[in-house]
């Protein structure tokens, strides 16, 4: 079941945008004890590409997800210093390139830049920070779209999905329900 | 706040509720904001066909309500940054249940004071030369203008404030879109970017917003300095001085929670917010009211004792000039608004008593306004050097007409946004709260 309002597209960019179902468990879970009781068995039991949703972001499912630390923070650091030089470029540059002696100051005189130099590197910071979580929340993240969810994961409901073909489907099934899912389904 | 019945589900629903058919009060307050920002359009209008002159600008003043308006605007939207950046990075539990309106008052505010600058040129249509573009004349702007360095500064702090806004919005937004039906759950579908709650999604969205407030909490404390500097570097008596990046910052903070506190109050009971926005809420926003405002306080004295050490003739003939000059009421309203009004907040009485909160907040923006008229039009209508030319400023109904539209502008933004947007964030007052466990450990509110 998948809430999202799906707009009719033309074919080419159906297969990209929408593409099939990915074949799999799908566990709802009242709290957040017995999620990562979940999580712990199913790593235990060698699976890797499961999806956790939760409504909140937990420190105790990234934990237990074993996550790396993500990759946004270099767009940001990239972006920071990129912003800096484009400030540093754009100041001087354009006070050369038009030489006014203003005040009796040097026609370059950096004091002054460094103010745009710091909105430059904090507006391009910002900017390419929010480049890199759509960059990584949405290619990274290949599989989401794809895979089943419920309304409710926003709402008060942790759930996992772990991708399965038919045949391994019941094992997962009855390790999410022994780990505590109030709701278990196959998609 | 130990409700037990702050569960995931009540949270969620409630500030969900908020986004249901408007009420007749609702109407009768965006017809209000709009019925003002008409004033102000027709004002401008006529500004625009009859030119400036319809203004009250009489030499030495030519920076007047417009730049005072602008100052105060700018001034409103840091707090809405502080809370939701600055206390982000703190840790501040509290700020969940209030950082949403105060950022959305943020973007809005900002957008209010954008207008100013343009509306003040007087010939709007050739604000673009502010901006450093490639052109027929090989000019590029004087970067060593605090005026350059305030576009510069209003243009990053509205930037970035709207994206943080937005980003904090998605996981709700999705929220909302999970309760919704008919055309909400369509619009939902699209503003929440397909957001699920996947640990992929939410690891490099936390990582992410931590980076955005990182950013976010130099930059305001950056466009208010910057903004402070439009005055201090000019040689004007009243304006020269160092003070005035601190004392510009703490007073935008101080009257940002004054607007916060005006708006929450009507929002709270308008959407019975009662169980998630709590008078502790109010009374920390009493708290920072109060910091800051002793700040400002400070900062007065030592504006006024410096003048006088200084023993700078003119320093000190400006400073009387506002005290005792024609205009001692607006320095007296701005004194005893900013200056002896935060001692109230000292009782824990008056700081957990919201009608009186609401009351002062209301002095605490009229305070800040006139302390901007002070500083910008007192300063110079009593600019001593060329007193021979110097006429008796006072605003006109231009300035008044422009101003109000300002609020009905302000207002008008501010309340589409709530009935359309989660006001209360859903996803972070859910993280202040203990989370379901099925052994249960602790009942009731994780204190933050």
């Amino acid at each position: 079941m998948t809430t999202h309002v799906r707009l009719p597209l033309p074919k080419p960019l159906r297969e990209i945008f929408h593409p099939p179902p990915t074949p799999g468990v799908l566990g709802v879970f009242p709290h957040l004890d017995t999620t990562l009781d979940a999580i712990k068995k199913l790593r235990a039991a060698g699976h890797t590409d499961f999806t956790v949703y939760s409504p909140i972001p937990r420190h105790e499912i990234e934990d237990a997800l074993g996550q790396s630390v993500s990759p946004v923070r270099m767009f940001t650091l990239i972006g920071g210093i990129a912003g800096c030089a484009i400030g540093a470029w754009l100041t001087l540059w354009m006070s050369y390139d038009w030489p006014i002696v203003l005040g009796g100051k040097p026609v370059g005189s950096v004091p002054p830049y460094v103010v745009i130099m710091f909105e430059m590197t904090i507006l391009f910071g910002a900017l390419s920070t929010i480049l890199g979580i759509l960059f990584n929340a949405a290619f990274a993240a290949r599989r989401v779209g794809t895979i089943q969810y419920d309304p409710r994961f926003t709402n008060d409901r942790f759930g996992i999905f772990v991708p399965a073909t038919a045949d391994k489907a019941g094992r997962i099934e009855t390790l999410l329900r022994e780990a505590g899912a109030e709701e278990v389904r196959r998609g | 706040m130990a409700e037990t019945r702050l569960t995931y589900d009540y949270v969620t629903r409630t500030i969900a509720r908020t986004l249901g058919t408007p009420s007749r009060g609702y109407f009768m307050l965006l017809g209000a904001a709009v019925a003002l920002l008409a004033i102000g359009i027709i004002t401008l209008v006529l500004l625009i066909r009859y030119g400036l002159g319809l203004a009250g600008y009489s030499h030495p003043v030519y920076w007047a309500v417009y730049i005072t308006c602008f100052v105060f605007w700018v001034g409103i939207a840091h707090s809405g940054t502080l809370i939701s950046a600055i206390l982000f990075l703190f840790r501040s539990g509290w700020r969940t249940a209030v950082y949403r309106t105060a950022e959305a008052m943020t973007v809005f505010a900002v957008m209010t004071a954008g207008l100013f600058p343009l509306i003040h040129i007087g010939r709007q249509w050739y604000f673009y030369w502010l901006i450093p573009y490639p052109n027929e004349r090989g000019l590029w702007p004087n970067f060593k203008s605090p005026l350059i360095w305030d576009e510069f500064a209003i243009g990053t702090y509205f930037t970035v404030s709207t994206v943080f806004l937005i980003m904090g919005l998605i996981p709700d937004i999705a929220a909302v879109r999970d309760l919704a039906t008919g055309w909400r759950k369509k619009l939902y579908a699209i503003t929440a970017l397909g957001w699920t709650g996947a640990n992929e999604q939410w690891r490099h969205y936390t990582r992410g917003y931590l980076y955005l407030a990182a950013l976010a909490t130099p930059l305001v404390l950056s466009v208010h300095s910057v903004v402070s500097w439009d005055f201090a570097m000019a040689i004007v008596p009243g304006w020269h001085a160092t003070l005035f990046a601190p004392y510009f910052v703490a007073g935008a903070i101080y009257s940002g929670c004054g607007m916060v506190i005006t708006l929450l109050t009507p929002i709270r009971k308008l959407f019975q917010l009662e169980e998630i926005i709590t008078v502790h809420h109010f009374e920390n926003l009493a708290k920072l009211c109060l910091l800051t405002g002793s700040i400002v306080s400070f900062s007065y004295l030592t504006e006024n004792f410096v003048a006088w050490f200084s023993g700078n003739p003119a320093e000190r003939a400006a400073f009387w000039y506002r005290a005792f000059g024609p205009y001692w009421w607006a320095s007296w309203t701005m004194n005893i608004c900013n200056g002896l009004l935060p001692w109230l907040l000292w009782s824990k009485k008056v700081r957990t008593n919201i009608t009186a909160l609401f009351v002062i907040s209301i002095f605490v923006n009229i305070g800040m306004w006139f302390e901007r008229y002070v500083i910008i039009v007192v300063s110079l209508a009593g600019e001593p050097y060329t007193t021979w030319t110097n006429a008796v400023y006072n605003p006109t109904w231009a300035d008044w007409g422009v101003m109000a539209g300002s609020f009905g502008w302000f207002f008008m933004w501010f309340l589409l946004f709530v009935k359309n947007f989660p006001a209360v964030a859903i996803s972070e007052v859910k993280e202040v709260l203990a989370p379901p466990k099925r052994q249960k450990a602790r009942a009731g509110v994780q204190h933050t």
